[in-house]
C-alpha cells in the first residue's frame, strides 16, 4: 500500500520533467521517424502519397547532401582530435605554471563568452579579403613570400580550413575548462609517489596523469564528436546562408535547407537526413562507449 | 643506512607580505643509526611530516644539510636518494594491479640498472611475500582492505631496494584492529629488510611499541630524542611527560620548600637537589600507591574496574585538570571507599618541572 503510495507520488514529481520532454522530445523524434517513410508528406495540407524508402534513396543520391556528408566527416576527423590534443597541451601547460596562471585561464575562456558576431568579425579580419585588404591572414602570408589565398570565397581547401580553424577555437575553451579542474583533482600523493620513485615527466604524463583523467577526455571525446556532427551555425557565419553553393554545407545545414532554405519544403527529405544524422551519430557513440572499456580508467 | 640531519630548518613563506611564515622545522640536529627504526612523534601540526618530505627530498630545507651515511644528499632530487615512501593514504594507482604498482618502480630504472623483466617479476614476488600479499598479485586496488593497501604500498617502497624507508602516518587510515597488526608487521618488515626507517606518528601508542628510538617534537623543536621506555620513564619537559602515557601523567600545582616537594599544602616526599621554588609535579597513573597514612588527601570520585587493574577516579584541590586518575591493582580497589582516599606517591614516577620554562628538575629522594 505504502509503496503505491509512494510510486505515484514520484510519478507526480517526474511528471512536469517527463511532460516537457514528451511534448518536445520525445513526440517530435518519432514524428520525424514516421514523416522519413511517408512520400512527399506536405505540412500544410497534412497528405503523403506512399510509405517507402524512397525519401531515404532520394537524399543518399542528393549531390548536395554528400557534400554536407562529406564536409561533416571532414570536420569532425579533424576538429575533435585535434581540438582535444590541444586543449590538453594547454591545461598541463596551465596547470604546470603558477604566475599569470589565473591570467591565461580567463584568456583561455574567453572565447566562450564571447558574442558570436563579434567573433564572426575577427574571423572576418583574420581572413576576408576586402577592396581594402586582402584580411591579416594573407598579409602575413605575402610577408613571407606565399600567394594570398581567398579564405572565404577561394578553393574548397581554403574554405574548409577556416571552418576547421573556427571550430577548434569555438570549442576549446570549455575543454580546457574541464580538462584543467580534472588536472587539479589528481590527488599530488600520486605525483610525489612518482617522484620519489624517479619516474621521468614524460612516463608521469603517459601512466598517471592520462588514466586518472581519462574518464574526463572520454566526455570531452564523445560530447566533440557530437557536437561537431551537428555542427551548423558556424558554417553560416563564415560562408553566409547558401551553403550548398559554397560547398560548406553540414548535415545539419542540408536539413535546415530541406525544411526552410530557399529550395525547401521537402519535411520527408529533411527527416531522412535526419535520421541518418541520428544513425551515424548513434553508432560513433557505441563505437566510442566500446573503445573507452579498455582505455578509460574510473 | 645512517642518515644525519644537521642544524635542519624549513620556513614556509607566508601568504602575503603582511602574515608571517612558518618554521615547520626548527634546526634539527639528530643522527638516526643504520638499521633502525625511529618514531617521529608530536601532535598534530607539529611539522613531523615536513621533517619527513625533508628527509625524502620532496621539500628542500630552508637552511642545513641531511646525511645518508657520508653523502650529502641535500641538494639531491628524491629520485637520487634512494627513499622509499609510504604515504597516510598509500597513494597506490587506482589503474594498475597490485603487481604493477610494486613493479613501478623498477620500470623507472635506466640502463644498467635496469632489471630484466624475469628479475622484476622475481623481486616483486618476493616484495610480496614479504609483506603477505602474494595471492593478491593481480588485484585492484580498490578491491582491497585498507590493511592490504597499506601492504602493498610498503611493497611498492622497498621493492627497489631503498637506502632510508619513509612512512608518513602508515596506520592512521586503519582501525583499531589492523592498526595493531599492521604496526607489528611494520616492525617485522624493517627487521627482516634492515633499511634504516623513519615513520610519523601522533599516536604516542604507536611509536612507543615499535621504534627503537622516538623523536619527540613539538612546534618544529626536537624536545627529545630516546628510546620509548625512557622517553616515558625519563621525560625531558612536561611537554613530553604529558604527550606519552595513557592515561596522561597527572600535573599537581606544587612548590619545593626547605627539602619537601609539596602538592598543594601536602608534604609528599622528602628531596634534594632542587632549590625552593614553585614547580608542577606529574605523577604517573601507576605512580600512586593506596596508604591509609598517605600525605596526599583527595576526594574520591569514583572507580573504574578494567579487570587486570583498576582506575581511582578523584579530586585534589590542586590538580591541573578536572579528576586525577590513578591506576592500583584490582585487588585493593575494594578498599577505596567513604569519599576520602589517601595516597603516597612513588618517587621514580614522580616528576617535578620548573613553572616557568618546564623544563625538568631531577631531584634525589632523601
Amino acid at each position: 500500500m505504502e509503496r503505491n503510495d509512494n510510486n505515484l507520488k514520484a510519478w507526480l514529481y517526474l511528471l512536469p520533467a517527463i511532460l516537457f520532454l514528451g511534448v518536445f522530445m520525445v513526440y517530435p523524434l518519432i514524428d520525424v521517424f514516421i514523416y522519413s517513410f511517408e512520400e512527399g508528406y506536405n505540412s500544410a495540407s497534412q497528405t503523403f502519397f506512399g510509405v517507402g524508402l524512397y525519401n531515404y534513396a532520394y537524399v543518399l543520391h542528393d549531390p548536395y547532401f554528400l557534400q554536407a556528408l562529406k564536409n561533416t566527416f571532414i570536420l569532425v576527423i579533424i576538429t575533435v582530435p585535434v581540438s582535444t590534443a590541444l586543449a590538453l597541451l594547454i591545461s598541463v601547460g596551465l596547470n604546470s605554471i603558477s604566475t599569470l596562471k589565473n591570467l591565461f585561464q580567463t584568456v583561455y575562456f574567453l572565447p566562450y563568452v564571447t558574442n558570436t558576431l563579434a567573433v564572426g568579425l575577427v574571423f572576418m579580419i583574420l581572413f576576408k579579403p576586402t577592396a581594402y585588404s586582402d584580411g591579416l591572414v594573407n598579409q602575413l602570408i605575402k610577408a613571407f613570400g606565399g600567394a594570398p589565398v581567398d579564405f572565404i570565397e577561394g578553393p574548397y581547401w581554403a574554405k574548409m580550413f577556416v571552418l576547421c580553424f573556427y571550430t577548434v577555437w569555438a570549442v576549446m575553451p570549455f575543454k580546457v575548462l574541464i580538462l584543467t579542474s580534472a588536472l587539479a583533482s589528481v590527488n599530488p600523493d600520486y605525483y610525489n609517489a612518482a617522484k620519489v620513485d624517479g619516474t621521468s615527466p614524460f612516463r608521469i604524463f603517459r601512466k598517471i596523469t592520462l588514466p586518472m583523467i581519462s574518464p574526463m577526455i572520454f566526455y570531452l571525446v564523445i560530447t566533440g564528436f557530437i557536437g561537431a556532427f551537428k555542427a551548423y551555425s558556424d558554417a553560416v557565419a563564415l560562408f553566409g546562408t547558401n551553403l550548398n553553393a559554397a560547398e560548406m554545407n553540414t548535415i545539419v545545414g542540408y536539413v535546415y535547407d530541406m525544411l526552410y532554405g530557399d529550395s525547401g519544403g521537402y519535411p520527408s527529405f529533411a527527416s531522412a537526413a535526419a535520421i541518418i544524422l541520428f544513425a551515424i551519430v548513434l553508432t560513433i557513440t557505441c563505437i566510442n562507449l566500446s573503445v573507452s572499456k579498455k582505455h578509460v580508467h574510473y | 643506512m645512517k642518515v644525519v640531519l644537521k642544524n635542519l630548518t624549513k620556513k614556509f613563506p607566508g601568504r602575503d607580505r603582511k602574515s608571517e611564515g612558518v618554521t615547520a622545522v626548527n634546526n634539527f640536529c639528530f643522527e638516526i643509526p643504520d638499521g633502525k627504526l625511529i618514531g617521529l612523534l608530536g601532535p598534530s601540526g607539529c611539522g613531523k611530516s615536513t621533517a619527513l618530505n625533508l628527509i625524502s627530498g620532496l621539500l628542500k630545507p630552508t637552511e642545513g644539510r641531511i646525511f645518508f651515511g657520508n653523502d650529502d644528499v641535500t641538494d639531491l632530487p628524491p629520485e637520487l636518494r634512494g627513499v622509499g615512501l609510504v604515504f597516510q593514504n598509500y597513494a597506490l594507482y587506482p589503474h594498475l594491479t597490485v603487481r604493477e604498482n610494486i613493479r613501478f618502480p623498477l620500470e623507472n630504472l635506466k640502463g644498467d640498472d635496469r632489471p630484466s623483466k624475469e628479475e622484476m617479476e622475481r623481486r616483486v614476488q618476493e616484495a610480496a611475500k614479504l609483506v603477505q600479499i602474494e595471492k593478491l598479485l593481480d588485484r585492484k586496488p580498490s578491491e582491497m582492505s585498507g590493511g592490504q593497501q597499506q601492504r602493498v604500498a610498503i611493497a611498492r617502497a622497498v621493492v627497489k631496494m631503498p637506502r632510508v624507508l619513509l612512512l608518513d602516518e602508515p596506520l592512521s587510515n586503519l582501525d583499531a584492529r589492523l592498526r595493531l597488526q599492521t604496526r607489528e608487521e611494520i616492525r617485522r618488515i624493517q627487521r627482516e629488510t634492515g633499511i634504516t626507517t623513519v615513520f610519523v606518528t601522533h599516536d604516542q601508542e604507536e611509536a612507543m611499541s615499535i621504534s627503537d628510538l622516538i623523536v619527540v617534537m613539538k612546534d618544529g623543536v626536537i624536545h627529545q630524542i630516546d628510546k620509548p621506555q625512557t622517553v616515558y620513564d625519563d621525560p625531558a619537559n612536561l611537554f613530553v611527560a604529558r604527550f606519552l602515557g595513557t592515561p596522561p601523567i597527572d600535573v599537581f600545582d606544587g612548590r619545593v620548600e626547605s627539602g619537601w616537594l609539596y602538592i598543594g599544602d601536602d608534604a609528599v616526599l622528602s628531596i634534594q637537589g632542587v632549590s625552593d621554588r614553585p614547580v608542577w609535579v606529574g605523577v604517573r597513573p601507576e605512580g600512586f600507591a593506596l596508604d591509609p597514612n598517605g600525605p596526599l588527601e583527595c576526594g574520591l570520585v569514583g572507580v573504574e574496574v578494567m579487570g587486570r587493574d583498576s582506575t581511582v577516579i578523584a579530586t585534589h584541590p590542586a590538580f591541573d585538570g578536572v579528576n586525577i586518575r590513578a591506576i592500583i591493582p584490582a585487588e585493593q580497589a575494594k578498599d577505596v571507599g567513604g569519599g576520602r582516599v589517601r595516597f603516597s606517591v612513588k618517587p621514580f614516577k614522580t616528576h617535578i618541572f620548573d613553572r616557568a620554562d618546564e623544563s625538568r628538575l631531577r631531584f634525589e629522594v632523601k
